[in-house]
């Protein structure tokens, strides 16, 4: 098995390949990227240790992000499932209404650094891109964000939010039109234009660097959780349990980075991937389902593939989940049994938010990708004890699956 | 020592004194059967052809390429087909050296090892993996050189000198340079002469490589380029098979033709 090294960095435990566990992650990438990726490196790991550059970030996270997000328990909801506590950690508080917008500042800050004035992003759910455009915005660079066309329709909310903050929406129709290919689009772009622009990765995959920058920046969610958990319990429980959504998992990371190091036993980390629709074989599952090692966006993942190594479509209720790969660090996660896997499905999803917004209306409004999150609280809650505490985080806000929950459901929430 | 079919057609358009002309067309564009005859029929004109194994997450490939790719795909094309058609390809009057290009992943899931020993055994000459650059390919392109088949290395703009010479410490044959900052298939957004000026410069740090340019070359820019060992055009051709589909015209011959004029551009 797997093993994790203690008291390092997860984003720290590559080889010298820049390979977790020996086989996950790397920088397969054209030549062309090799440079450009280095310089990044480089630059990164003199600014993580810059003084100067921590307090720059630390100052926009408390007056732009705004910290700390809201920690709370879910009264209702606990008492309504019997079992276990259910607490939330209500990441959409941040500005922007999503997680995103940590790895999006940070990568604003870093392309000051590099002295480029052009930077580009991909986005699913759109978070990525509208607040990648945000903050290309308040620190004056101009921004280009690459989305799949069903992508657009379906999150038309938040691509409107990026073309009023003055980014150019380059629209993806290859392919699934989705995530995936909004990815691969952006990498090309980046190849063309390296020299001036500065590249961001929407979540904690592509080549190495960009995994790190963003796991990196969303450590700043479970820098505050363990605040928080510390200040209600007076400790960490002795039952602990964090449960995230898992797309490319970069909300999954920095939500568990802290705690990474304590006994499984006494944390348990549980990643949900998108189970897709009820009947459909083309879940966004692959650390749940067994998918093959591969090579998707610069690195080695468990991704869904066919037998030839072409990537497969993928389908999902929530953009942000339907990607086909995952996260190197999950992968080593997964492999080290750290962190448990498993996925909801579009209509467990749906489930879970009816659920919330009967009994926790007014406090919160989750979006379809933590609907998957919640889905797993609400199963696992009834048969734990009461003094197990579950937090959920509640990444994303449902300000733009408005539409899409009430096609599904006939009305609004 | 006997030359390798690369370095030996390296050597005869030398003494022709002109570069080589290199093709690229993707297996199974626009199907199996018609992707054969392509090659079949433009080999009379190249005087290397490389044969895309196109993946659909590739992060190196323009429009024109991808195009092709999705065709080849949609239209069922597999690994083992490719394999077979080179055969077929090898076995044919005018054959000449080929080159698989194509992305790690499709290595990966056929296995490493099965990959190389398959292209020992069906002819393929040399292999480009796009997004296996080095160091990351030195155990793949040892395995490849053991089995005498030409790793082909790919050197950019961006590529620092100190890395060029080690990477070119590692090469075989032929190495690959990218004439500029682009997937394939962008406009030529470098002079020629820029471009030669890189040429040169790594050049001189190993005569006795091959060093072929791609990227933005067609039939108007290919002449300015011509004091390189090899040039190859890809999009280009690519583009031509899709412009055929949609006026309904017969690929093969629009294609062959184009490789036949680009080819009189270098006498
Ligand atoms: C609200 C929200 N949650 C989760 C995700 C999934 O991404 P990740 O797994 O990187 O957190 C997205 C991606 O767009 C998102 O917008």
């Amino acid at each position: 098995m797997m093993k994790l090294k203690k008291g390092k960095l997860l984003i720290d435990q590559h080889n010298k390949d820049y390979l977790y566990g020996g086989k996950f992650g790397g920088n397969y990438v054209p030549e062309t990227l090799k440079k450009p990726i280095e310089d990044l490196a480089n630059l990164f790991e003199k600014l993580r240790r810059d003084k100067k550059f921590l307090n720059e970030r630390d100052y926009y996270f408390k007056n732009y992000v705004g910290v700390p997000t809201p920690f709370f328990k879910l009264k209702n909801l606990t008492k309504h499932l019997g079992g276990a506590q259910i607490w939330c950690k209500q990441v959409s508080k941040a500005n922007g209404g999503a997680h995103k917008i940590y790895n999006a500042t940070v990568h604003a800050l870093i392309a000051l650094k590099a002295k480029k004035r052009f930077i580009i992003g991909d986005t699913g759910a759109g978070y990525a891109g509208k607040m990648l455009s945000m903050a290309a915005k308040k620190f004056g660079l101009k921004c280009k964000i690459f989305m799949g066309t069903k992508d657009i329709v379906r999150q038309a909310v938040n691509c409107r939010a990026m073309r009023k903050n003055g980014a150019e929406v380059v629209p993806v129709d290859s392919g699934s039109k989705t995530l995936v290919d909004a990815v691969s689009e952006c990498m090309r772009y980046w190849v063309s234009n390296c020299d001036t622009t500065h590249m961001c990765v929407g979540s904690t995959v592509g080549p190495n660097i960009f995994i790190k920058i963003c796991a990196w920046s969303t450590a700043q969610i479970s820098r505050e959780l363990m605040v928080q958990v510390k200040k209600e319990f007076g400790r960490v429980p002795k039952k602990l349990k964090l449960i995230n959504c898992v797309g490319g998992g970069s909300s999954a990371m920095g939500f568990w980075n802290e705690f990474i190091g304590y006994d499984r036993n006494q944390v348990e980390l549980i990643g949900v991937e998108a189970g897709g629709p009820k009947n459909s074989k083309r879940h966004a599952a692959p650390l749940t389902n067994g998918a093959k090692i591969g090579v998707l966006h610069g690195a080695l993942q468990y991704v869904i593939q066919d037998a030839e190594g072409q990537i497969e479509e993928t389908e999902s209720i929530s953009a942000g989940l339907d990607y086909p790969g995952v996260s190197p660090l999950h992968c080593l996660l997964k492999d080290s049994k750290r962190a448990r896997y498993t996925s909801a499905t579009d209509e467990e999803s749906l489930e879970a938010l009816k659920l919330i917004s009967k009994l926790e209306k007014g406090k919160i409004r989750p979006s379809l990708e933590p609907a998957h999150a919640f889905s797993e609280a609400i199963k696992i809650a009834p048969k734990l004890s009461k003094d197990t505490i579950i937090c959920v985080d509640s990444c994303g806000d449902q300000k733009k699956d408005k539409q899409i929950i009430k096609e599904r459901l006939g009305h609004n929430l | 020592m006997r030359l390798s079919n690369i370095a030996s057609t390296f050597k005869k358009c030398r003494q022709e004194h002109r570069p080589a002309l290199l093709t690229y067309t993707v297996s199974g564009d626009p199907n199996k059967k018609k992707s054969f005859e392509i090659l079949k029929a433009i080999s009379s004109h190249a005087d290397i052809c490389e044969i895309g194994v196109g993946h659909n997450c590739n992060t190196g490939d323009g429009k024109q390429i991808q195009n092709s790719t999705y065709r080849a795909i949609k239209n069922g094309i597999k690994i083992k087909d490719t394999f077979a058609i080179v055969k077929k390809f090898k076995k044919t009057k005018n054959a000449k050296p080929c080159i698989l290009m194509g992305y790690y992943n499709s290595v990966v899931q056929y296995g490493e090892n099965r990959f190389v020993r398959k292209c020992k055994q069906v002819g393929v000459d040399g292999l480009i993996i796009v997004d296996l650059p080095w160091p990351e390919n030195r155990n793949f392109s040892k395995k490849c050189k053991k089995n005498s088949i030409n790793f082909i290395q790919l050197l950019s703009p961006t590529t620092s000198r100190t890395r060029m010479k080690k990477i070119i410490k590692d090469s075989h044959d032929m190495i690959y340079y990218i004439s500029m900052l682009s997937t394939t298939g962008g406009k030529l957004k470098v002079s020629p002469e820029k471009i030669l000026e890189n040429y040169n410069k790594i050049k001189k740090i190993n005569k006795s490589k091959n060093l072929v340019i791609g990227f933005g070359i067609t039939i108007k820019t290919i002449s300015s380029l011509k004091k390189a060992d090899g040039l190859v055009v890809g999009s280009a051709l690519c583009n031509e098979i899709s412009k055929s589909i949609k006026n309904r015209q017969n690929s093969v011959t629009n294609v062959s033709n184009m490789v036949k004029n680009i080819r009189a551009k270098l006498s």
